[in-house]
């Protein structure tokens, strides 16, 4: 076994709803929708229209600023829906499937005996490059840019995650095949990262020629964030890049098969789910038809498009977001609790001491999204460094952001971080900072500043 | 509860933006946040949050003032009755109902004084109402000799909200303790009003008690007429809450507990103190521990040098930072016969220099970055 890496700070918030590890078969996935919104600093352009007929690997829009980084729908039938928010901002296109998907032809090759342009050509065309995201910045990645190493991790620690094992059993094929052609685009200085709890018999133990590291600790030890600031750090000027591992296996399958396949297999957990277990969709599928007749629906719910920590709201009649590899379903917290702040709150979680909750670390809890007091400025010190395991001063780094001072947040280290990776400051935080949105505006303003 | 809910709910129309009562907007958000935690939900970022909120912190931090209070205003009565005389006669109640009458109207002057400003400000610009003088109120006249006029004791309150926080932008901006700034102000106000040997001890009648504290005594070069024991339970004059290391020790264990203060400034605070005692044991005949027994050190380093505000943000700054303030309290006492209790001044020091601290530590953070990118350039 190689190194495992031990993390000592961070949180693993246990919630109700962990999904059972048996996979299910949805029923028929009946609509499926490509958001622009789900890539951060993209500015799309629209190639399709209502009405237009469409196979799965077609283009639904281009990067305006990249024209050759396309986005291609997961699934074939007609476009829609082409939905708009506020100043014609693209939200949404929605395809309506067919009974049965068919697949645009890429042909299907040995990754092996391409060459690095045409590798890259082929995930450009068929719409798999935004899978690939770099460091700094958390964006998809610039095909011109050769990075230092690309990290995989095959573990997610946050609350109520799929479980990779259970995920991609028995794809052995793709993944190899996914990340050879990792290897293709970055010199072979590929890393997948495990979780040192990950039994010897995992798939992930098979895949060759990439570099092994074992991770161990609590949440956000799964962040691909952490682990390359633990092995290799982003210096000013260098990238690295980031790919989820289930979406290395749609890479793997680009090559084997000669077509965007964008099965996937997500767990739908939380505490509103009455059976929380694995399902078998497709990458942006509806909700609705992820969601009918699985939930309690005995108070007022929240979906979510992701983990309670990073995910994204969605409403019954959204789509499963472009990164996300689960959903989760809790209850709203819109009410009020008399004298809150001085109940001893048995049911109440919290990472501080104030609550019994430190008593009984093994207990699981039902949490809503109640915003659990209000809005103050810093005070507590000494309180995000507990789960933010980097080697960065978190406050300084957000008040050099408040502050818009580009330099200074350069130096303390804004290329490292993106917002999932400072989601438990923003949990734990007693003045209810919110982090992520600063850090965001943070990387936004870094952009726009150095270009 | 939910008839307290509907009635505020029916009021609350009244003090939103055009209703009648609009003046008063921060104060009924303030007081209604204080019976109900807000129905707000999360939008954008985590959609779960930690169920800890400001207020919960701040109550903690005055549960843990709670058994230092409660001695302090019993120790007013048992010092006044030790120095006329009639102790044996009288029962702990009468002491304890003698040093309440002294001790509430002080308690009573801060927080009106300082909840007032604080109200004010808070509508003026808008904001909602914090909770830090909810602890800053109660520190201020635990702080204070118990003969301090109640008009100072407003005074001094009203110079600490307002220039020591409010001009900053309020509770998490300040840059000194504000409980402390109100004893400072105090001290170079009215400077007779708060040293010497007659404030110390409650008396009834315009002829002032005069009786010196362990920390007069250490100044002036005497022995000290107290024992280790009364130092530690707390039996001598001196600022009504801070007398018993007992009582601030049990503040102490809850809030290093419950991880409301921070430990590293706690024992550095005490460490530095012990250093520097040693250090001037032959020069001013005072045992090293001796020094963290008298006056308001202990009290200092538990409730004032551990204010997440004012004091160092980064774990190594905490450790220079408490270090500091145990030494220089120790400095202070023992060579400044001007000042015979250094804690105040140490801690307000510090805070100044807390910033400048943390600028070094994560300096080193940002040169340690540098660094490792100059190693990968070559």
């Amino acid at each position: 076994m190689s190194k495992v890496i031990k993390l000592k700070k961070g949180l693993d918030i246990k919630l109700n709803g962990e999904a059972e590890k048996v996979v299910q078969t949805t029923g028929k996935i009946t609509r499926c929708a490509l958001k622009p919104t789900d890539f951060r600093a993209l500015t799309p352009k629209l190639v399709v229209k209502a009405g237009d007929e469409v196979k799965a690997g077609d283009v639904l829009f281009i990067d305006k600023l990249h024209p050759e980084i396309k986005f291609t729908t997961p699934v074939s039938g007609t476009i829609e829906a082409i939905n708009r928010g506020e100043r014609r901002k693209l939200l949404e296109v929605v395809v309506k499937a067919d009974p049965e998907i068919q697949y645009r032809n890429f042909g299907s090759t040995e990754v092996n005996k391409l060459n690095r342009d045409e590798v890259i050509n082929r995930l450009l065309d068929a719409g798999l490059w935004p899978m690939i995201k770099q460091r700094p910045y958390d964006i998809v990645a610039d095909p011109q840019v050769t990075p230092k190493a690309i990290f995989v991790s095959a573990f997610d620690s946050a609350p109520l995650a799929p479980d990779y094992d259970v995920v991609l059993n028995g794809e052995e094929k793709n993944l190899q095949t996914g990340m050879d052609c990792l290897r293709k685009l970055c010199n072979k200085n590929v890393n997948l990262n495990l979780s040192a709890n990950t039994p010897a018999t995992s798939v992930f133990n098979k895949l060759q020629q990439v570099e092994i590291n074992y991770f161990s600790g609590p949440h956000p030890a799964g962040n691909p964030g952490i682990q390359i600031n633990h092995l290799n750090p982003i210096n000013k000027g260098e990238q690295v890049w980031v790919v989820n591992i289930q979406d290395v296996m749609i890479i793997g399958r680009l090559f084997n098969d000669g077509r965007y396949d964008a099965r996937k297999i997500i767990p739908l957990a939380g505490s509103e789910v009455t059976r929380p277990q694995y399902y078998r969709t497709l990458a942006g599928a509806s909700i609705n038809d992820m969601t009918a007749g699985k939930l309690k629906n005995a108070v007022e719910q929240r979906i979510i498009s992701g983990n309670v920590l990073t995910g994204t709201e969605v409403k019954s009649d959204g789509y499963l977001g472009f990164y996300d590899n689960q959903i989760t379903v809790i209850p709203e917290g819109d009410h009020y609790q008399f004298l809150g702040w001085a109940a001893p709150g048995f049911n109440k979680f919290s990472a501080s001491k104030l609550f019994p909750s430190f008593l009984c670390p093994k207990k699981q809890y039902t949490l809503d999204t109640n915003y659990n007091g209000e809005r103050r400025a810093f005070v507590v010190s000494g309180q995000y460094e507990k789960v933010f395991p980097m080697d960065i001063y978190p406050v300084y780094l957000l008040k050099a952001i408040l502050a818009q001072d580009i330099d200074r947040m350069e130096q303390l280290g804004i290329y490292e971080v993106a917002p999932e990776d400072m989601a438990l400051c923003e949990f734990v935080c007693t003045s209810k900072t919110p982090v992520q949105q600063i850090v965001s505006d943070g990387i936004a303003l870094m952009m726009k500043e150095t270009n | 509860m939910n008839f307290l809910r509907n009635y505020l709910d029916r009021q609350k129309p009244k003090f939103e933006k055009g209703g009648k009562l609009e003046k008063f907007h921060s104060v009924f958000t303030g007081f209604e946040s204080f019976l109900f935690v807000p129905n707000t939900t999360t939008s954008g970022g985590a959609h779960i949050r930690d169920a800890v909120d400001l207020k919960r912190t701040m109550i903690i931090v005055v549960l843990a003032l709670v058994p230092a209070l409660l001695f302090g205003i019993y120790n007013v009565g048992y010092q006044h009755f030790n120095a006329v005389g009639g102790l044996a006669e009288t029962t702990f109640f009468q002491l304890f109902f003698y040093g309440l009458w002294k001790v509430l109207p002080m308690i009573v002057v801060s927080y009106v004084v300082g909840l007032g400003i604080e109200f004010a400000v808070a509508q003026m610009k808008g904001h909602e109402i914090n909770e830090g003088f909810l602890v800053s109120g109660l520190l201020i006249p635990m702080i204070m000799p118990v003969e301090a006029p109640l008009w100072m004791v407003a005074l001094s309150t009203a110079f600490a909200v307002i220039i020591g926080k409010e001009i900053f932008g309020g509770t998490g901006m300040n840059i000194w303790n504000p409980a402390l700034l109100a004893r400072a102000f105090f001290f170079f106000s009215y400077p007779s009003m708060i040293s010497g040997d007659k404030v110390w001890i409650a008396g009834d009648t315009a002829d002032a008690i005069s009786q010196a504290t362990p920390l007069a005594q250490m100044a002036l070069g005497q022995s000290l007429s107290y024992s280790n024991a009364d130092m530690f339970w707390g039996f001598i004059p001196g600022s009504v809450g801070e007398t018993s290391m007992f009582c601030i020790l049990l503040g102490a264990i809850l809030l290093l507990v419950t991880n409301v203060a921070s430990w590293r400034i706690m024992l550095s605070v005490f460490a530095g103190g012990l250093l520097m005692g040693w250090v001037f044991e032959p020069i001013v005949h005072v045992a090293a521990y001796q020094q963290l027994l008298m006056g308001g050190f202990a009290f200092g380093a538990v409730f004032m040098a551990t204010d997440p505000v004012t004091s160092s943000q980064t774990n190594v700054g905490k450790y220079i930072y408490g270090l500091l303030i145990g030494a220089m309290a120790v400095i202070i006492r023992c060579i400044n016969p001007g000042y015979p209790e250094g804690m105040m001044l140490a801690i307000l020091l510090m805070n100044t220099f807390a910033p400048l601290i943390d600028w070094f530590v994560v300096q080193a953070n940002i040169k340690h970055r540098l660094k490792r990118a100059k190693a990968v350039a070559n």
